[in-house]
């Protein structure tokens, strides 16, 4: 078994365990799910435990690959490109913006969801 | 006329062999016999086309300048904003999606003088190896229709294969423009990431996607590269690079070229019938004057697990924009509270991979797992650049197979996430590390249980920003070879 992530080890001893063993539970999939604001029938739980799983074994064998002092790469591109001028353009209108809305009150110009305060 | 490349259909045109109108009817009826079998299109947008058509004739008519691609019918991946025409991502989420406005490359495209001929299928959010993952079905792999046509821009593939566009374009995260040119028979470029816009591309993971041109030949690549390629104002990661004229770049010439093999990694896992046929290929390139070179990539073998952590990571995040407020669909029950009214809309409007690439994506994010999962695959990437950085101050360029097989069968992989995934293993590291790469048709191999033989992909890998010795090379290879003639047999 590859050795406990040292970054882990130091910070988060109880989960840094269970990340070199665990299989994923069901309330792992709900806990995850509830983040990624999805809504799981009991059969996609029950899938997504086992192959996220699976997944996350085979993932396990970068713990293996020394990385120390090695510095992250998030983009490519370290320097991005220079700001650009602060002039105004055209934007999209109200009607085009509003066009594709599931439900809007397009001659109040707003999209409209269900009531969240004052129940 | 539907064998004819871009190149020769745009300088038809233009001295008047043949119409633009005729050109696009030949690919509309081509599209309209093929399409109920191979599913290579979405939409098709007929009337829209023949207009646009009917402008380029009349341009030429009046005989004012026509653009470098003036009346050449494309095929544009469905991810892809065009204003006015239904983008949907081949997901159920955006079913009705009608973009207010165009995508850069799109814009381009059309200023160029380019025909859109619609939408090309794909995997859901371009998420996948074999186009099954589409709401709108699989494509057909249009050698054997039993076969996936590789993803995620299968339709792309298909389109060109199968002669109902010469000329297409794709998006590639992973692999996902040069794993299916590879497994239908036709060349596909991943430029550079930065060398194009991404404005208008509806985003999987933004450090990693790119959009470029599926075709027949290196040159109506570097042809359509030339008009997709440079600054954009609405894209910040787009780069300021002066963009070379790339058709100056195919001489033909292609001696005292170094060409490095990974050979410790390209040997383990590749189909006894690929492996001989990128030997030949290599061969091939020895044969008109290159060097190969033995290199090392040590930590390519970590690619893919790197790859599906990071590329989730993103895409959890950009797929949040998803909630059924704004844009796209919202769930029919409308008794919910506004948090249970995002989480069933997703849970409806997202096919099983995107919610379990969100769901990973998300695992690998939170709190306890950041560490070990997501910022260790970041140091990791970091070293497959290096990796890269070190083979090119010996080598020109990067030679591997595109893909391990040949087109593997519906439904062969599509009960397995993992294996699904290993299909990327040589194509995953140029996305990670940003390089531009093309696949070439490099021949055929007998499948078991398959007729007709399969095409197999060269994938070259170059420096940042030097498309130009990726089609050079591509170019020199098919000048020397006809692997991208045949067409696959009729339907």
């Amino acid at each position: 078994m590859p050795s406990t992530p040292c970054v882990a080890r130091r910070r988060r001893p109880m989960i840094a365990s269970t990340i070199m063993s665990s299989v994923l539970t069901i309330a792992d999939v709900e806990r995850v799910a509830a983040l990624a604001q999805l809504d799981l029938t009991a059969d996609e739980k029950v899938l997504f435990a086992r192959q996220l799983d699976g997944i996350l074994q085979y993932a396990r064998q970068l713990q293996a690959v020394d990385t120390s002092g090695v510095r992250a790469t998030a983009h490519v591109h370290a320097h991005q490109q220079g700001e650009r001028d602060d002039e105004s353009r055209e934007s999209l209108s109200q009607e085009d913006a509003l066009a594709n809305a599931p439900d809007a009150n397009r001659e109040a110009g707003l999209f409209r969801v269900p009531r969240v305060i004052g129940n | 006329m539907v064998n004819d490349n871009a190149r020769t259909i745009r300088d038809g045109i233009a001295t008047g062999r043949f119409s633009a109108v005729e050109v696009c009817q030949a690919f509309l009826d081509r599209i309209e016999a093929q399409n109920p079998i191979l599913n290579a299109f979405t939409l098709v947008a007929r009337d829209r086309a023949l207009a646009r058509a009917t402008e380029i004739d009349r341009q030429r008519t009046a005989g004012e300048s026509l653009g470098p691609l003036a009346g050449v019918p494309v095929g544009v991946k469905d991810n892809l904003c065009v204003r006015g025409m239904r983008t949907t991502a081949a997901s159920r989420m955006l079913a009705q999606f009608v973009p207010p406005y165009d995508a850069t490359v799109v814009e381009r495209l059309e200023a160029a003088g380019a025909v859109i001929l619609g939408k090309t299928n794909c995997d859901e959010f371009a998420m996948g190896s074999s186009n099954e993952n589409s709401a709108y079905g699989p494509v057909r792999n249009p050698w054997a229709t039993d076969r996936a046509p590789g993803g995620s821009s299968g339709g792309s593939a298909a389109a060109v294969a199968a002669r109902c566009a010469p000329l297409t374009l794709g998006s590639d995260t992973g692999g996902s423009i040069r794993q299916p040119a590879a497994l239908c028979g036709v060349l596909g470029l991943k430029p550079t990431y930065g060398r194009v816009s991404r404005y208008g591309l509806l985003a999987f993971a933004s450090s990693l996607d790119q959009v470029g041109p599926l075709a027949r030949s290196a040159a109506d690549a570097a042809l359509a590269l030339g008009v997709l390629a440079g600054p954009d104002r609405a894209d910040a990661t787009c780069s300021q690079t002066p963009v070379p004229d790339f058709m100056a770049s195919l001489t033909g010439d292609i001696r005292g070229l170094r060409v490095g093999v990974p050979r410790t990694f390209v040997t383990e896992g590749v189909n006894e019938d690929v492996q001989r046929a990128f030997d030949e290929a290599l061969a091939t390139l020895q044969g008109a004057g290159a060097t190969l070179i033995d290199i090392e990539l040590p930590h390519a073998k970590h690619a893919i697990p790197v790859y599906y952590l990071i590329a989730t990571a993103e895409a959890s995040s950009n797929l949040a924009r998803y909630d059924g407020v704004r844009y796209g669909y919202r769930t029919a029950d409308g008794n919910l509270a506004l948090q249970d009214l995002y989480s069933r809309t997703r849970d409806e409007g997202f096919g099983a991979e995107v919610k379990r690439r969100i769901m990973l994506g998300t695992y690998v994010l939170s709190a306890g797992y950041y560490d070990a999962f997501y910022l260790k695959a970041q140091q990791v990437r970091t070293l497959v650049r290096q990796d890269y950085d070190a083979a090119f101050e010996q080598v020109d360029l990067v030679a591997m197979p595109t893909s391990p097989t040949a087109a593997f069968r519906l439904g062969e992989k599509a009960d397995d996430p993992l294996q699904m995934y290993l299909a990327d293993v040589f194509t995953v590291s140029a996305n990670l590390a940003g390089l531009p790469a093309i696949s070439v048709p490099c021949g055929f191999v007998a499948a078991p249980e398959s007729a007709a033989p399969l095409p197999v992909g060269l994938q070259l890998t170059g420096p940042m920003f030097d498309e130009s010795v990726l089609l050079r090379t591509a170019d020199a290879y098919q000048r020397l070879t006809d692997w991208q003639t045949p067409t696959p047999p009729p339907i």
